[in-house]
């Protein structure tokens, strides 16, 4: 098994190879043979993946026949583990989740490879370009992170079993969508590099680049959320985001990729800003490298990093090889970026990116920083700081406030100019309803429960959580205008009802009002993230018919027993829940202690609702008594977030459907200049 | 006589004092909150990267430890500099959550900053370079325009009226 694995592995090295060489010379090469030798090394890229699938799909064999004599299933693996956590074993260590990136990636270059005919000149660069980024993940696992190394010595009974953080459902999904985003940033980086090698005349090449960018921003996105669910569902601390150097690690990718997403327009629509958008598609496939890098390498310490190893100065000499070769090209071929337009005004849509840009970027770089900085510190001062959530909190709050600010703003903004009528009509109204929120949160009773009742002079978190809905707020009710203002203009043209119209407009212009359904979605998780600043917690020890009271809820424990199945042996307790003297629910906080690998894990149990979520940790047994000690959570809004999430998914989705052919009105007309200083 | 605006602007300026009076004494010197406070400044010493009061890591022997010496410290009346110096001394610089404001640690809290002043004299360098490019306007009246140019003209238009 372990043979066929390993040639497999090397027979996709030798491929990957051919595609990126073959495909070189046929790009530089002017006679009639260099098209027959492209097509060749398309094909061999093609063959790439069928031979890194064969490769995965031996090690997942290998996992669920026990077949203990590779040492990555030894080490990841036992005979009790369940079917799909022996799936999952692909990506649950060093070696085997290289191979899956390898894997996505030659199945992303399988897609652009069979989708050539749209633009074959272009489609051959982005091809080789992957190619060698192939080359270089398929080095790591054939000579430094093999995952078909075998065991030395007598085979083991069974294996050390599969990290209990990681047996979740969740854990199953997760890492895919992940690494889907990570991996999926080499083609839009492909397709930049490979438009400004051969200067790309014209800007059909950036329709293709956001296309890919935003499908894989999409599940860069979900990746990064579904992470922050398991976090809040296993780790047991009652939060989804801990500011761990794995966690920043994804989302700089995913600042940069919504910068490029925003600035991007204004090349498609203006011609501005080309040297920009070019180098923040390098910069968003660097931090996906250098995010790999920082979770494997052991630079930085986190609970999520894979075990510490040489594979780091491999990172290393591929990001510098990047670096150089971006830097060439740009060089060499810079006068091919300029822009062709000139800003006319500040109150202008493209200024609206302008600080957009700046502000992702600022929080891209805050997060880099504070990641990098104990390393920068131990180097000049001799011991490692910690930077940890009240650095990143105290810094990237007020500019993500800023950002919504601006997501209220731009949108709005017209191209070129937006006069001051323009502004006011836009404006005034969502403002008024956004401070009635405001005031509305003010002046209700707390016993109505956070958000309620809040008291924004009281402390700087309460002060942010409030302006963050107020911000929100006006996000929502501009985008929620739009469609309203459109839909009308549709209704008294059609006929159609208010939501018949609204759904047409958007389906007139899916990019802009996916957009739209996207910024929404932002907005709700904000909302989310602003009840954390009135979370609440309680600890005690329960025995049978104690009760703890924790916000309007009382917990009473009924019982609390042990249970045990060949995978782990576990501890729960029965906790009924009463809420104005009424039971509600009951919920099983348990702790497992898993065999194989020796390891315990707490299993969270939440009751969630839109107003907040009663969130129960079975922390561990009192040794002289006997009794379990459980931590009660109280966290307003939490479940705001996952709702967003789901409303930024519908709209990066709606955002990818081809528009309604617009309607064509056959008109003579006369095109008049527009005046110097005119409105919009 | 005083003009009304000048009575206006003093009783701002009170209300101003009065709520910045507030926001100061408000919440000021409850326990509870300064415990809450202080612990989320403080790292668990165990390795486990949680902040203090959010470690749940299963037996771990120093957070209930370190949430004891936090709890005595603010029984005794330790200044919050006091309390976190001491922990300093114990568990090594590591157990701060976040840098201090002194030496080299302040660069990382400077750096953003400066990162956003460049940012800003960038963007503004950029801005005054686009809005200094001449305008192209034709040097006759405007000609009626049809077939390919009016359709080019009505590209341009869709391109940017659309988002």
């Amino acid at each position: 098994m372990a043979q066929i694995g390993s040639f497999a592995l090397l027979f996709a090295l030798a491929l990957s190879g051919y595609s990126f060489l073959a495909g070189i010379v046929a790009l530089v090469r002017k006679d009639e043979g260099a098209e027959r030798l492209g097509e060749t090394a398309r094909r061999a890229g093609i063959a790439t993946f069928a031979v890194v699938f064969l490769a995965a799909v031996v090690l997942v064999i290998a996992a669920f026949e026990n077949d203990f004599s590779v040492a990555y299933i030894f080490h990841h693996s036992n005979r009790d583990l369940p079917g799909p956590y022996k799936f999952a074993t692909l990506w649950s260590g060093q070696e085997g989740s290289l191979l899956f990136w390898a894997l996505l990636l030659s199945a992303y270059g399988l897609v652009l490879r069979v989708r050539h005919r749209t633009d074959p000149r272009l489609f051959a660069y982005a091809s080789v370009i992957i190619a060698a980024v192939q080359v270089f993940f398929l080095l790591l696992v054939n000579f430094s992170a093999h995952p078909f190394a075998v065991m030395q010595g007598s085979l083991p009974e069974d294996g050390n079993g599969l990290n209990p953080l990681l047996q979740y459902p969740e854990m199953v999904i997760h890492p895919p969508m992940l690494y889907l985003g990570y991996v999926g940033f080499t083609v839009p980086f492909a397709f930049a590099l490979g438009a400004l090698a051969m200067k790309y005349p014209g800007e059909k090449w950036i329709h293709i680049t956001r296309r890919w960018t935003m499908v894989t921003w999409g599940f860069l996105t979900c990746g990064i959320f579904l992470g922050a669910h398991w976090a809040y569902s296993v780790l047991g601390w009652g939060g989804y985001w801990g500011w761990d150097p794995v966690e920043n690690a994804s989302l700089m990718p995913w600042l940069t990729g919504t910068a490029f997403l925003h600035s991007v327009m204004m090349q498609e629509k203006r011609g501005m800003l080309k040297t920009w958008n070019m180098w923040l598609i390098f910069a968003t496939f660097g931090l996906s490298i250098f995010g790999t890098f920082l979770t494997r390498s052991g630079v930085v310490s986190s609970v999520h990093a894979f075990a510490q190893s040489s594979i780091g100065d491999w990172f290393v000499g591929f990001l510098a090889l990047i670096l150089a070769v971006c830097v060439y090209f740009y060089v060499k071929n810079r006068s091919h970026l300029r822009s062709e337009h000139k800003l006319e005004s500040l109150a202008s849509r493209e200024s609206s990116f302008l600080f957009n840009n700046l502000l992702l970027l600022l929080a891209c770089f805050t997060v880099l920083w504070g990641t990098l900085f104990p390393v920068l510190s131990e180097w000049v001062q001799g011991n490692k700081v910690t930077v940890g959530p009240p650095f990143f909190n105290r810094v990237n709050i007020p500019v993500a406030l800023l950002l919504l600010l601006l997501t209220a703003l731009g949108p709005l903004l017209a191209w070129r100019r937006t006069s001051v009528q323009s502004i006011h009509r836009n404006f005034t109204w969502p403002t008024v309803a956004a401070l009635a929120v405001g005031l509305l949160l003010i002046i209700t009773p707390s016993s109505w429960g956070a958000p309620f009742g809040m008291r924004p002079w009281h402390d700087a978190s309460a002060f942010y959580s409030l302006v963050t809905i107020l911000l929100s707020a006006l996000v929502a009710f501009t985008v929620a205008m739009e469609f309203v203002r459109g839909g009308r203009v549709i209704s008294r043209h059609t006929g159609q009802g208010l939501l018949g119209s609204m759904i047409h407009l958007a389906h007139r212009n899916t990019r802009r009002y996916g957009g739209y359904i996207v910024h929404l979605g932002v907005v709700i998780v904000m909302i989310g993230l602003a009840g954390a600043a009135f979370n609440q917690d309680k600890e005690r020890e329960m025995g049978f018919g104690d009760s703890m009271s924790i916000g309007h809820y009382t917990l009473v424990c009924r019982s609390y027993t042990q249970d045990d199945n060949p995978n782990y042996s576990s501890e729960w307790a029965v906790m009924d829940v009463f809420r104005g003297g009424r039971q509600i629910g009951t919920l099983y906080p348990e702790r497992r202690f898993y065999k194989a690998s020796q390891q315990t894990s707490t299993i969270p149990r939440v009751r969630s609702t839109a107003q907040e979520d009663l969130y129960l940790v079975y922390e561990g047994q009192n040794q002289d008594t006997g009794r379990p000690i459980i931590k009660a959570h109280l966290n307003p809004l939490v479940g705001w977030i996952w709702i967003g999430v789901w409303v930024m998914i519908v709209g990066t989705i709606a955002a990818l459907i081809p528009n309604a052919v617009p309607l064509r009105v056959a008109a003579t007309a006369r095109v008049e200049p527009i005046p110097a200083g005119a409105g919009d | 006589m005083k003009s009304p605006s000048t009575v206006t602007a003093k009783r701002v300026l009170q209300m101003g004092f009065l709520f910045v009076a507030m926001v100061t004494l408000l919440g000021a010197g409850e326990q509870s909150s300064r415990f809450d406070e202080l612990g989320h400044r403080l790292m668990c010493a165990c390795g486990c990267n949680q902040i203090l009061l959010e470690c749940n890591h299963v037996g771990c022997s120093y957070s209930d430890r370190m949430r004891g010496e936090l709890m005595a410290a603010l029984d005794r009346g330790d200044s919050d500099d006091l309390v976190l110096q001491a922990f300093v001394q114990k568990y090594g610089p590591t157990v701060l959550a976040a840098p201090t404001k002194t030496g080299f640690n302040r660069i990382a809290w400077v750096m953003p900053y400066l990162a956003l002043l460049a940012g800003l004299i960038g963007v503004g360098y950029v801005v005054r370079i686009w809005r200094s490019r001449p305008l192209i306007r034709p040097a006759d009246a405007p000609a009626p325009v049809h077939g390919a140019e009016l359709e080019h003209f009505r590209d341009v238009a869709r391109k940017e009226t659309e988002l």
